[in-house]
Parts: structure tokens; C-alpha cells; sequence
């Protein structure tokens, strides 16, 4: 597996649909690795990076912080593989590389300070982390 | 016959509580300024919570989670029990989650319970009972206080030339379960793609762009302590605005609204990346589209130079 940093560059000279897809898949699997999870190969609404995002977030519901950008990255992947020929293709691959490198930079971000999201997205403190221990949704 | 009371939501906001919080005051005072012209100019009407304090916000909920409870619950006490208001609304996103978590907290946990009677009963005011006041934010203010068609019968100068780009940040919609009104069926707020913000906008006649990164986290919490990854994720928001088509990204928090502001700036120094995608608060907007003038509602306050942009579109 290469190291994350390498992914960065990847994304950005991307130039397919399934390229793109598999580069944000990438890089939930080092999240999940760092975590001590082994990614699965398991599907979810017919996409394995929303499965990885799944088994990423549990436990951890401030991972839900980029649950939203990995449904828009399956979304934009759908446009431009079942309309290859729409006047928008170009323009939506370019919204596809910018959602990969958010979900990135996010997942970069969190893997050198853990506590991103805890705050907002989890709505957890960040020093008694667990011991807040009502019900979250992951 | 006895008489039967409607109580819909749109009588309901007419008149609110008003918790500004305190980005309000400080760096988000354009939003609170232009939050009551709007608020005016719609014929709704807000009465700001006597003797507020602080929502207990990141610094306090780190220390202690369950003082921050209180903290939110003293809020909400005082516009129940020392106003008698059953609604309060909050525009800042950060005072908005807080005091929806501490509703959840109090329905939920019996700790909680415990520790807000207590600090409550030392404090000397009545407990908050969770139930009793419904926290709203600025834009379910608008949305069911006015409405869309209400709105758009009170334009002046249509928005029509602005692309926008609608950001919601992170703490409006998350956690899902602090919010149990969202996703709750038709005409209700979707956590997962609101909207909100993209109606009532599109009333004043603004064209929403496709913004698939509208609830993207901006690491605004880690601003300070990991400033490069908090610039990347912002940058990015911007660029992917600019790609969608906008011209304008419309804020409803003062902390997000900051944040895209400075990291604009910091992009094109540490990165050497600059985006010309103005930010504008959304009550900024709505105000322009009322008939006030841009500086009635603090367009002059923001960093980003929104001016030439209002100019070219004939709305300053």
C-alpha cells in the first residue's frame, strides 16, 4: 500500500470516473488501517467506498463528517459514467477530483489529529472522549 | 363552542426570542446586524434574551460537557421562565447546535438532569425543563416565520445574476439525532442535503448552483491548531464553488463565514492559490433583495470585498 501522501498527486492527475472512485476508496482504507479495521471488500448501495465509509464510522461517529462527501462522490461517479457523453462531463469529473481531494484532505487531516470532527460533527468533547456516553448514531 | 386554537409554525415565529451568542458580537456582527434589518424588513420580530451568557461553545464543552448543558439550559430558562417565550432562535450555528444538544441531553440523560438542577438551584434561577422552549435557527425563522411566497411578495431588487453557492458547514445538520425535527418528512430540513438556505435565496431570485460540498467539514474547530489542514479543506470549498458556477457563497454561520474569509486570504499566501468567489451571510443577501442598502446590512464589515460584485448586478 503506498503512503497516504502519495494519494494527494494521484487525485489531482486523475482523469477518469473510476480513477477518482478508487482513489477516495484508497484513501478510507488507511483510515481503517490506522484504526486497527481491515477494510472489507462488502458493498453498500452498490458502492464499497459508502461500505468503508460505514465500517470507518463506527465507533467514531465524527468520521460522519465526511459521509456526505463520499455519497457525492458516488453520485458525481454515477453522472459521469452513465451520461459519458453529457455536455457537463469535463465540469463534473473537475467537481469529482475536488470531492476526492476533500475527502482527502479530510481523512489526511484526521489521521495527524485525530479529534477532527469530534467537536462539531460528533458533538463530542474532546478530552473525556467516551465518557459522554449517550446514544450517537454510529 | 369552544374555540379552537391554530397554532402553526408561521404564527409561532412571528415573534421570537433572540440569542445572538457571542461571534454576534465580535467578528459576526454583519450577521447580526443584517439577521434584525431582515428580521424588520419581514415584519418578524425578535426580543433578545435578557442577561444571556455563553453557550458554553468548544472551550467549555472540552472541560466539561455537562457545564456546557447547563450553560445552554440557563439560555433557554431565561427566555422561557423570564420572557415567556416558547421559541428561541439562534443564527450562529455553534449556539445553535449547543442548545439543541443540551435539549437532547436533558430529555436523555439523567446526569445531565442532576447537574443543571443543581448549578441552577445554587444560581439561583429555575431549572430548565427540557420541553419547554423549541430552539430554532435563522433560517427556520425565515423559512416558516415568512415563507417562500411571503418573501418573494416583499422583493425589490431581485437577486437574478447571482450564482450562489449555498454552505451549510457541519454544525447545523450534525448529529443527526440532536435534531429529531430534520428528515422528518415533506417541508422538513434534510441533514444529508439542506435546503433551507437554497429556497429562500431562490425566492429573492438567486440561481442555486449544484454545491456538492454545502455541508463539508471546513476543520474549522482545528483553525488554530492545525491551520494548514483547516486552509486545504476551505480551499477546496472555494474552488469547488467556483467550478459549480457561483460567484457568491452564501454563509449562515459566523464561524464558517470567518473561517472561508481568512483561509481565502491564507490560501493565496501560504499556497499561492487565489479564488475570487465572494462570501456573503445569506441574511446579507436576503437584505439587498428587500430593498436595503448594502451597508444597512454590513456588506462593508466582511472581508471579502463583496462590492464590485453587488455593483455589476445593480443591487448596491
Amino acid at each position: 500500500m503506498r503512503p497516504i501522501s502519495e494519494i494527494e498527486p494521484a487525485i489531482e492527475q486523475a482523469t477518469t470516473a473510476p480513477e477518482l472512485l478508487a482513489l477516495g476508496e484508497e484513501v478510507l482504507e488507511h483510515w481503517l488501517i490506522a484504526k486497527g479495521s481491515r477494510p472489507t471488500g462488502a458493498k453498500s448501495e452498490g458502492f464499497r467506498l459508502l461500505a468503508l465509509h460505514r465500517q470507518g464510522a463506527k465507533g467514531e461517529p465524527s468520521f460522519n463528517a465526511c459521509r456526505e462527501t463520499c455519497r457525492e462522490l458516488a453520485y458525481h461517479y454515477n453522472l459521469v459514467t452513465i451520461e459519458p457523453d453529457h455536455v457537463d462531463t469535463g465540469l463534473r469529473l473537475a467537481m469529482m477530483r475536488l470531492i476526492a481531494s476533500h475527502v482527502y484532505y479530510f481523512v489526511s487531516g484526521k489521521l495527524h489529529v485525530d479529534q477532527l470532527g469530534e467537536f462539531c460533527c460528533s458533538s463530542r468533547d474532546m478530552r473525556l472522549n467516551g465518557q459522554n456516553d449517550l446514544k450517537t448514531e454510529a | 363552542m369552544t374555540e379552537i386554537k391554530v397554532d402553526n409554525k408561521a404564527s409561532k415565529y412571528k415573534k421570537v426570542a433572540y440569542y445572538p451568542g457571542c461571534a454576534l458580537e465580535g467578528t459576526g456582527h454583519a450577521y447580526n446586524r443584517s439577521t434584525k434589518e431582515v428580521g424588520k424588513a419581514l415584519g418578524l420580530e425578535l426580543e433578545e434574551v435578557e442577561n444571556w451568557n455563553c453557550c458554553g461553545a468548544m472551550e467549555v464543552k472540552n472541560i466539561d460537557p455537562k457545564i456546557q448543558t447547563y450553560l445552554s439550559s440557563r439560555v433557554m430558562s431565561q427566555a422561557v421562565n423570564a420572557m415567556g417565550h416558547d421559541v428561541v432562535m439562534a443564527p450562529c450555528n455553534g449556539c445553535y447546535h449547543n442548545l439543541k444538544k443540551a435539549e437532547y441531553d436533558l430529555t436523555n440523560d439523567q446526569g445531565s438532569r442532576d447537574v443543571v438542577e443543581r448549578i441552577s438551584a445554587k444560581a439561583g434561577h429555575k431549572t430548565y425543563q427540557p420541553g419547554e422552549i423549541e430552539t430554532i435557527h435563522a433560517l427556520d425563522w425565515i423559512k416558516h416565520g415568512i415563507g417562500e411566497e411571503g418573501l418573494k411578495a416583499k422583493v425589490k431588487t431581485s437577486l437574478k445574476g447571482l450564482k450562489v453557492a449555498n454552505y451549510y458547514g457541519c454544525m447545523y445538520t450534525r448529529p443527526r439525532h440532536i435534531f429529531p425535527e430534520k428528515d422528518n418528512g415533506p417541508g422538513t430540513e434534510s441533514t444529508s442535503k439542506p435546503h433551507f438556505m437554497d429556497d429562500l435565496l431562490a425566492a429573492a431570485g438567486a440561481a442555486n448552483v449544484d454545491f456538492p460540498l454545502k455541508t463539508a467539514c471546513c476543520g474549522g474547530a482545528h483553525t488554530l491548531s492545525d491551520s494548514d489542514t483547516s486552509t486545504k479543506l476551505v480551499l477546496n470549498i472555494l474552488k469547488a464553488a467556483e467550478t459549480s458556477g457561483a460567484n457568491v457563497i452564501a454563509t449562515e454561520c459566523p464561524t464558517c463565514h470567518t473561517g472561508l474569509e481568512m483561509h481565502q486570504i491564507r490560501a493565496e499566501k501560504k499556497f499561492g492559490v487565489k479564488t475570487n468567489v465572494k462570501i456573503l451571510y445569506f441574511t446579507q443577501l436576503l437584505g439587498v433583495a428587500l430593498g436595503l442598502s448594502p451597508r444597512k446590512v454590513g456588506v462593508q464589515e466582511n472581508v471579502s470585498d463583496s462590492f464590485p460584485l453587488l455593483k455589476e448586478q445593480g443591487l448596491a
